[in-house]
């Protein structure tokens, strides 16, 4: 099961960053979690929110490069190691983690973004090894 | 259709013409307007020394500084009162530059433009949309009252307003746009930013775009703006020639034909003066032959093109001038290479992932020219690598076109300046 993360170009200017929040914050768009990647030229921010397609509408009218991406977003056990053992699984099935960042700790378990070169692979291997995946629905009970 | 006999003439008819008008509008300028007289007289040309069209090239050179200096009426040859109309030309540095038409200048003007408007597939049937600023710009009336000489409904929305072009478009079925090429391709934005679909929605399908070069690569954009099966030429002209009118594109697109019985056109190495053969590139000068009001002779233009005089298959003899390659005052000298925008426009429209809008910024860090490209992403990515792949994409390229190194600057969609008239893209910002 694939989840749809919300991609948008920012050139590193300022208050460009705040400019996407504020699009998002007057739709009600809400952001599960984040992650920020930049050069000196300009950054890919990446959300996880409660309503991807309408935040990507919202933020095209107002001009951003702003893409749907399919990722995985896998639970896990909250503890030292299980981390290393899914990315353990994946490399040696030849699979390379493009980025990944965490989506939230609950007691027990947690959750992480991946994106992987193959996600179709990637998903097929690790629910054989017991790793749950969460749909765009999950997420949101989450 | 081809509009007067006159732009089917033989070459030997044309010459006859020529001379006739030329030896006529030296006679006239030597007598009437004491500049020309005095730079005849510096160079020791007297009218009875012009015996042959060859010979043109003894007369001195006119330039925009000689219009300033005689602002705003010093080079006319008729008084004041002869003029019915006054336009001038922006005049970003400086004075602007004047002229003024009679009654008789007028009727070519209109002449001239009805040619350059049939030339590119208008006609009574149309209706015409001049999306050119009205007002002392030439671009707007030369259009306007050529257009309505062939019989064309004018739809004279001017600049601006970009919702309203759109709606007036639809609703008159507007069939012929008259605009700036970045303009058109603004307007085919903001139709597709109201859900219109500029190919099927409307009924544009002749553009006649000028005041702007037009690349080969931006007539593509056109295309793919407006729909497949329109008909794209590009014109020119400038007010101190006359305005509009002076060549235009026929249907074949091979350059773009001279009305050559109003103007005589050579090509000079700009940096000698001297007059080129046939066929080489260079600056284009033009002689006004048939003008009273102001008849410029050997104008220098500052245009960078060529002449051919092959035969074309429209049927018209007119000779064609190739499609203008930029000005010798926009070429940026960058680490001694000159580069024109034109050749970084055509790297830049290679590219599906970027869109038509672009600024070339050009610093000096040092003793070092520094060139930055930006450009507006055109398709979203979510990859880094694709981000760096577009960008190392476009320097390559880039430095096979000018054998420099530039900085690629990708932005978001609709960041850069929009422009209604001219494009100005360039930001030159080393300390002269």
């Amino acid at each position: 099961m694939v989840a749809k993360q919300l991609s948008v170009f920012i050139e590193n200017r300022q208050g460009r960053l705040g400019e996407v929040l504020n699009v998002l914050k007057t739709n009600g768009v809400n952001i599960l979690s984040l992650s920020l990647a930049d050069t000196t030229e300009y950054g890919l921010l990446r959300l996880i929110v409660n309503n991807p397609e309408l935040g990507k509408t919202k933020l095209a009218e107002e001009g951003f490069s702003t893409m749907l991406t399919s990722v995985l977003v896998l639970k896990i056990n909250h503890e030292a190691g299980s981390l290393q053992g899914l990315l353990k699984t994946l490399s040696d099935n030849n699979i390379n983690v493009e980025y990944m960042y965490g989506l939230s700790i609950d007691g027990e378990e947690a959750s992480v973004v991946l994106k992987a070169s193959d996600l179709v692979k990637a998903e097929e291997i690790l629910l054989k090894t017991g790793v749950k995946t969460l749909s765009s629905d999950d997420i949101l009970s989450l | 259709m081809i509009w007067s006999k006159e732009e089917t003439l033989s070459r030997e008819e044309i010459e006859k013409i020529q001379l006739e008008r030329l030896q006529e509008t030296v006679n006239r300028v030597y007598e009437k307007v004491a500049p020309y007289r005095a730079k005849m007289d510096a160079v020791g040309v007297k009218p009875e020394d012009i015996k042959s069209l060859k010979d043109l090239a003894k007369l001195p050179f006119v330039t925009k500084q000689d219009m300033r200096d005689n602002y705003p009426f010093g080079l006319f040859a008729v008084p004041r009162s002869e003029l019915v109309r006054i336009h001038a030309s922006s005049g970003t540095t400086g004075k602007p530059t004047v002229v003024g038409y009679t009654e008789n200048d007028l009727k070519t003007w209109t002449e001239c433009v009805s040619r350059i408007a049939c030339m590119g597939g208008a006609s009574k049937d149309d209706v015409a949309q001049i999306c050119f600023g009205y007002g002392m710009f030439t671009g707007a009336l030369g259009l306007h009252y050529g257009l309505e000489n062939i019989g064309a409904t004018i739809v004279p929305s001017s600049t601006g307003n970009s919702e309203k072009q759109i709606m007036y478009m639809k609703d008159f079925e507007t069939t012929l746009l008259v605009a700036t090429p970045s303009y058109a391709l603004r307007l085919a934005e903001v139709a597709r930013e109201m859900g219109v679909d500029p190919a099927k929605d409307l009924k544009v399908k002749i553009g006649l775009v000028g005041s702007e070069l037009l690349t080969d690569a931006m007539r593509e954009e056109m295309y793919k703006a407006w729909g497949k099966d329109m008909l794209v030429t590009s014109n020119y002209g400038m007010s101190e020639l006359m305005g509009p009118g002076v060549s235009g594109e026929c249907e074949y697109l091979c350059g773009m034909h001279i009305n050559e019985d109003y103007f005589i056109p050579e090509i000079i190495n700009p940096e000698t003066g001297e007059v080129l053969p046939v066929g080489e590139k260079g600056e284009l000068v033009i002689t006004c032959i048939k003008k009273e009001g102001i008849p410029l002779i050997r104008y220098r233009t500052k245009d960078i093109t060529r002449l051919m005089y092959e035969k074309c298959k429209c049927g018209r003899t007119f000779c064609r001038m190739e499609n203008l390659s930029g000005r010798s005052d926009d070429m940026l000298k960058i680490r001694g290479v000159n580069v024109f925008p034109s050749q970084i426009e055509e790297v830049i429209l290679g590219f599906e992932e970027l869109g038509p809008h672009y600024e070339i910024i050009v610093t000096r860090e040092g003793y070092t020219d520094k060139l930055e490209i930006r450009v507006e992403l055109a398709q979203s990515t979510d990859s880094f690598g694709e981000l760096e792949k577009l960008s190392n994409g476009v320097r390559n390229k880039l430095k096979v076109m000018l054998g420099l190194d530039a900085k690629v600057k990708l932005e978001s969609p609709n960041t850069l300046q929009r422009f209604e008239g001219k494009a100005k893209r360039i930001k030159d910002l080393r300390s002269k």
